[in-house]
């Protein structure tokens, strides 16, 4: 937190100026014995009527705000009690988000290892009955469908980004442009997937079902964050680059494309790769615009295509019989799903990590 | 994400000295196709809000009996619209005060080297898809609250919210909105976490030379700078729960009741739930009752995020 400058005073005066200022304080380790006596206490006060981790885990936690906050107002003071209270609330605040994070992985990894297998991976779901059958045509639509969704969303939202960056900046049509895509990110994905499905039933007819429509629904939803994630790494190159590449006569589209964007492109990859993984997870715009099937659809233009979550969705919902087949089918697509949009942000925090730009912050 | 970089170089400011040269053929069309993009984004915009117009219209001029329910459009709506409201203000206020404490616990408490990992592992939590939550949700999270709806009801239940009975298979709005807080606990972080990050260091360095203990730097200095940003990362997660779909579809057992009551079996269902719910079945009005609905939806979370983005400028302006 504190930096200190210049040659350190010695340590005699170092001592003789901290002596009268000296406060009484705990020693560092007070905070893990406070809480390991708080574990014991709920440990005690729980054998009686039955365990049970949360409730284990409440009350070491109410126990230890107690504790701690005790032991420092008797021996610090009651300033320094708050701090260590507050210290205490905000690690407890951590440990509280990381209780969903782990429970979620762990019941999907548990539950979804069942059917982790070849013949999820080969089969699709066409004239399956009961156990067996896989999602193989579901993983195929969710591959065409998010591709499709970037194939139009990525050279409209990095055109769009670089006419905010290097042509319109300040102007008011960019003013406009910037503010509605931040209001564009917040669009519900379903709104998203109603406008295409409404756009569809008037050009096409009631009860149209596409796999183009998904991807246009994703499209909408990936634009917004394909234009902010470029925007901000085109502002970071610097203009020097740019007034370099004029000064030798290069007109300036070619200076953004071979200078800015090259420069940026790290960045700009990372921003792309973490926008396909949010709307690969992505299941109301598709649950209304493309529906499901039971079979291998590799067209887009014709007929209804399952993807991995919508699969999941109908898996967990309509199970059929028996019962379990279906739920261990969605929980594995679930897994799959995670497992697909994890490896995604992993690649995106490699390539920002690898490919760094070396200029900037 | 926020706005608030003041010090960057204008890289359009050049233009008036380029473009006094010889116009060029490929300068002509890379300008052109970046600001037809530009404005591609706009016309995306009017026409969602278009369309969904357009195919609503049919349910405002509808007849009222035609309409599930036979009272017309407002009686269909009005429960769907508490419901929403109803559970994104439960999932803020659950994932609120969490949230900003994770962020200062990340931005001042953690330790330096470890600070980045652990806001790597609070964001893995919004890169779980929607469905997986809400798989989670109902098998997971609603069987752990099954116990604590019985003591509420049992304890608390002179609370009109937890007035009972409690709810056999914790599938309650209560339920979803803790399963909504999860899920926009990661945007409020990152955003709190930023602006708490860009407290001038002197600030708090200032307090704790004053003898301010760690607490009392962060209360003087890093709170009161970061209170509006906060303040539209809540307003941006109240949006994203508004329009969260699929969670809710899943975890809520629905009978479209208005009621406060948190932890029954009866409650309210949301805007979007409904959607994803009826329309993959529905046809003729009922499809544009939807669309009416996910009109309605659209025009909350609009105004929602409009407000937010109002305050990020504004505060990014003084700043």
């Amino acid at each position: 937190m504190t930096t200190t400058t210049g040659p350190s005073p010695s340590p005699e005066a170092v001592a003789e100026i901290e002596q009268p200022m000296r406060q009484a304080r705990l020693p560092r380790w007070t905070p893990w014995a406070s809480l390991a006596a708080a574990l014991v206490v709920a440990l005690l006060v729980t054998a009686p009527g039955g365990r049970s981790l949360g409730g284990v885990v409440a009350i070491t936690a109410i126990a230890h705000l107690v504790l701690i906050g005790v032991l420092s107002a008797v021996r610090e003071g009651s300033r320094r009690a708050k701090d260590r209270i507050v210290t205490a609330l905000v690690t407890i605040a951590f440990g509280l988000a990381m209780i969903p994070l782990v429970s979620v992985v762990w019941t999907v990894v548990g539950n979804g290892l069942a059917r982790f297998d070849t013949t999820f991976f080969t089969w699709s779901m066409r004239g399956v009955v009961g156990e067996g059958g896989g999602a193989l045509h579901a993983i195929w639509g969710t591959i065409i469908v998010t591709l499709i969704a970037a194939l139009i969303s990525v050279p409209v939202g990095l055109l769009a980004a670089v006419y905010l960056v290097e042509y319109g900046a300040g102007s008011r049509l960019a003013k406009a442009i910037t503010f509605l895509v931040d209001v564009m990110t917040g669009i519900p994905s379903i709104v998203a997937g109603l406008f295409v499905a409404a756009l569809f039933v008037i050009v096409v007819g009631p009860g149209t079902k596409l796999g183009i429509m998904g991807s246009l629904a994703l499209a909408v939803l990936m634009i917004p964050t394909v234009v902010r994630s470029t925007e901000e790494m085109l502002k970071l190159v610097p203009n020097d680059l740019r007034e370099a590449a004029y000064a030798l006569g290069v007109p300036k589209w070619r200076t953004i494309t071979k200078v800015v964007l090259r420069t940026s492109v790290s960045g700009i990859a990372t921003g792309i790769t973490l926008a396909i993984a949010r709307v690969a997870g992505e299941t109301a715009p598709l649950l209304v615009t493309l529906g499901i099937t039971t079979g291998t659809n590799f067209n887009p233009f014709d007929g209804r295509m399952a993807t991995l979550p919508v699969y999941a969705y109908y898996q967990y919902t309509q199970p059929g019989v028996p019962a379990e087949a279906g739920v261990e089918r969605a929980w594995t697509a679930a897994l799959v799903l995670i497992i697909l949009v994890m490896a995604l942000n992993l690649v995106a925090r490699l390539i920002s990590r690898l490919f760094a730009p070396k200029v900037g912050r | 994400m926020s706005s608030t970089q003041t010090t960057r170089p204008d890289p359009g400011g050049d233009r008036a000295v380029i473009e006094t040269g010889t116009k060029r053929a490929g300068d002509t069309v890379f300008r052109g196709t970046a600001t037809g993009s530009g404005v591609l984004i706009l016309l995306v915009l009017a026409a969602v809000a278009a369309f969904l117009v357009g195919e609503a219209v049919p349910a405002f001029t509808a007849d009222p009996a035609e309409i599930e329910g036979e009272r017309g459009l407002v009686a269909y709506v009005w429960p769907l619209l508490f419901g929403t409201v109803l559970a994104a203000v439960i999932a803020l206020l659950v994932a609120t005060p969490i949230a900003v404490g994770i962020a200062l616990f990340i931005s001042h408490y953690a330790p330096r080297r470890l600070a980045q990992g652990l806001g790597y592992l609070v964001d893995l939590l919004a890169a779980v898809p929607s469905i997986v939550y809400g798989i989670w949700g109902i098998t997971v999270l609603s069987r752990w609250m099954i116990p604590v709806y019985g003591w509420l009801a049992e304890q608390l239940g002179f609370i009109p919210l937890f007035a009972g009975p409690a709810s056999t298979t914790g599938r309650t709005i209560l339920t979803a909105g803790l399963v909504l807080a999860v899920m926009i606990l990661p945007i409020i972080t990152a955003l709190s976490r930023d602006v708490f990050l860009q407290t001038p260091r002197l600030h708090e360095e200032a307090a704790l030379a004053l003898g301010a203990t760690r607490w009392e730097m962060v209360k003087y200095s890093v709170i009161p700078y970061g209170r509006s940003g906060v303040v539209s990362a809540a307003m941006l997660g109240l949006g994203r729960a508004l329009g969260e779909t699929m969670a809710v579809a899943l975890v809520l057992s629905v009978s479209n009741v208005v009621t406060f009551n948190l932890v029954s079996s009866t409650n309210p269902s949301t805007i979007a739930a409904n959607i994803a719910l009826n329309f993959p079945e529905a046809s003729g009005i009922d499809v544009n009752v939807l669309i009416a609905s996910g009109l309605a939806l659209f025009v909350i979370t609009f105004l929602v995020n409009f407000a937010a983005r109002w305050v990020v400028q504004r505060s990014g302006a003084k700043a």
